[in-house]
């Protein structure tokens, strides 16, 4: 008997288990829900500590298939303080309670994404379905495209063609079929929902939808795990379709259910760009409804005009007292660069916007310095250094002489800058 | 004035099967109104207890999303192709 199946999310009708996302009586979105009784008397905190670091340590609240035996050792990535960060957002007064959820290397795609196609292709193979498929901004891409290759599936991939030439090789690489489409992401996903019509093909964010979403929960399970079971005051998560932190909060909520953690109030804080902004634009105006905006942003996992989650992600950071705010494409690339410089984390654009929008909520004092408040960080830097491009100078090379170093430290060194021995040898 | 509409698998069940449809409506409306008459176990399906179109339903005309295109006051034109998805794809974060 399985513990879990697809139930609509508005009118609760259940559907049992299958490749399927809306509901066929109200048009809305199906998400899984779980026997919480019969899960009350397997799970533990003892319990799950002693199984690997991985996701799969919460496999009993995930939609996994009857005998699954997991591949890849994906999630469990690390937890740690971002005393620097934390300093500069909130003073002294903030050290010791900022934390950083380091996505940027999950295992094997180094993005969060490797989570959900985790969960996806697991119940694609159950389906019986020999190709795997999704629209795109990139992450998911890789994701798919490793994933599917290390299980024998085979996996098409739509993406836009302006997508970062780093993300369109990590997804060839693989082997999979790559279909670029002159349009923006929300084209493309249009595109997807279409084709999925027509093939029989698993498609991870179409028909496998519910069961992939469901893998963002173990960024929410992690957290609260490594903060030593308990929850934090505020998360703080980027925002492109709106599912990440409504799952995250999901999760939060099944921890509760299950008596693994305190219950706790804990205030959800959305990070958008500005040029694509649709959830933000709709918290602050006060309004429960996503006006689909045309994205043009240098953060492009996020460009999504038209949330499939909004009005869910809407509803997650009003109800928890939480906030919404958006940052423009030079305050990302300031963003990138004061994480990478404070905290040695080099996170790509989404990740920028996620640091950039926590900035504005401290200062807004939406966020206080003794709370204890966890930024998401789901993206790698590596995949974006395009955005980089010009930022800093190429350097001329110099002779492998010591005499031409001594004369380029004269030429170039600010003496504040310069170690001891160096500052002697300088003013020598 | 005709114009094309493609009906998506998933409310199928409700139009006997059929895939898509030419009809003559001016506007959004009067589409419904036809989609209405034609086939009468579909419109509940396509608008709520209000008459406001359903949150997860998208209607696009040539690729368009239709609320760039002025939403309900767009007069359809000659030849126009009207899909009707579910919103429900969409990336993850």
């Amino acid at each position: 008997m399985c513990h879990y199946e697809l139930r609509c999310r508005e009118c609760g009708r259940t559907w049992g288990n299958q490749p399927r996302s809306i509901c066929d009586e109200c048009f809305s979105p199906l998400e899984v829900a779980y026997d919480y009784d019969a899960l009350k008397t397997q799970l533990s905190r003892e319990r799950i500590s002693r199984r690997p670091p991985n996701m799969w340590r919460y496999s009993e609240l995930l939609p996994l298939p009857q005998n699954f035996t997991p591949g890849l050792p994906v999630g469990f990535t690390p937890l740690f303080q971002a005393p620097h960060l934390a300093q500069q957002f909130g003073g002294t007064a903030a050290a010791g309670n900022l934390y950083i959820k380091n996505d940027a290397v999950c295992l094997p795609t180094l993005s969060f994404k490797d989570r959900v196609v985790a969960v996806a292709l697991s119940q694609a193979r159950e389906f019986g379905f020999d190709t795997v498929s999704c629209s795109s901004t990139g992450n998911l891409a890789n994701a798919v495209a490793a994933h599917a290759a290390r299980e024998g599936l085979k996996a098409w991939i739509f993406i836009p063609s302006d997508l970062e030439p780093a993300k369109i090789l990590g997804t060839n690489v693989f082997g999979a079929r790559v279909v670029r489409i002159a349009g923006n992401y929300d084209q493309v996903n249009r595109l997807c929902s279409q084709i999925a019509d027509e093939h029989r093909w698993g498609f991870v964010n179409v028909n496998l939808r519910p069961y992939y979403a469901e893998g963002s929960k173990t960024v929410g399970f992690e957290i609260a795990e490594q903060l030593g079971w308990r929850l934090p005051d505020n998360i703080v998560c980027p925002m492109a379709g709106g599912s990440l932190i409504t799952k995250i909060k999901k999760a939060f909520d099944e921890l509760v259910k299950l008596g693994l953690v305190e219950p706790k109030e804990v205030k959800f804080f959305g990070a958008q760009a500005t040029g694509c902004s649709p959830i933000s634009t709709a918290v602050k105006t006060g309004s429960s409804e996503i006006e689909p905006q045309k994205p043009s942003t240098i953060a492009r996992s996020l460009a999504i005009g038209n949330p499939a989650d909004g009005h869910y992600a809407i509803r997650t950071i009003k109800g928890s007292g939480g906030w919404s705010e958006d940052v423009s494409d030079p305050e990302v690339i300031d963003s990138i660069r004061l994480l990478a410089g404070a905290e040695g984390i080099l996170t790509e654009t989404a990740g920028g916007v996620t640091v950039g929008t926590a900035g504005k909520l401290y200062r807004q004092d939406r966020i206080l310095p003794e709370e204890t408040t966890v930024l998401c960080i789901t993206g790698n830097g590596l995949k974006t250094t395009d955005v980089l491009a010009g930022v800093y100078e190429t350097e001329r090379a110099i002779a492998p002489k010591l005499t031409e170093f001594e004369a380029y430290l004269q030429r170039t060194l600010d003496p504040s800058e310069a170690p001891a021995v160096v500052a002697e040898a300088v003013g020598a | 004035m005709p114009i094309t509409v493609q009906i998506p698998t998933a409310l199928r069940r409700h139009t006997e099967g059929v895939a898509s449809i030419t009809c003559a409506a001016a506007n959004l409306n009067e589409l419904f109104s036809v989609l209405d008459e034609k086939f009468p176990e579909l419109k509940p399906h396509l608008r709520d207890d209000k008459g406001q179109v359903r949150r997860f339903l998208n209607i696009y005309v040539n690729e368009e999303d239709i609320r760039f295109l002025g939403g309900p006051s767009y007069a359809f034109q000659e030849g126009d192709e009207v899909l009707l998805v579910p919103s429900i794809a969409g990336g993850l974060i």
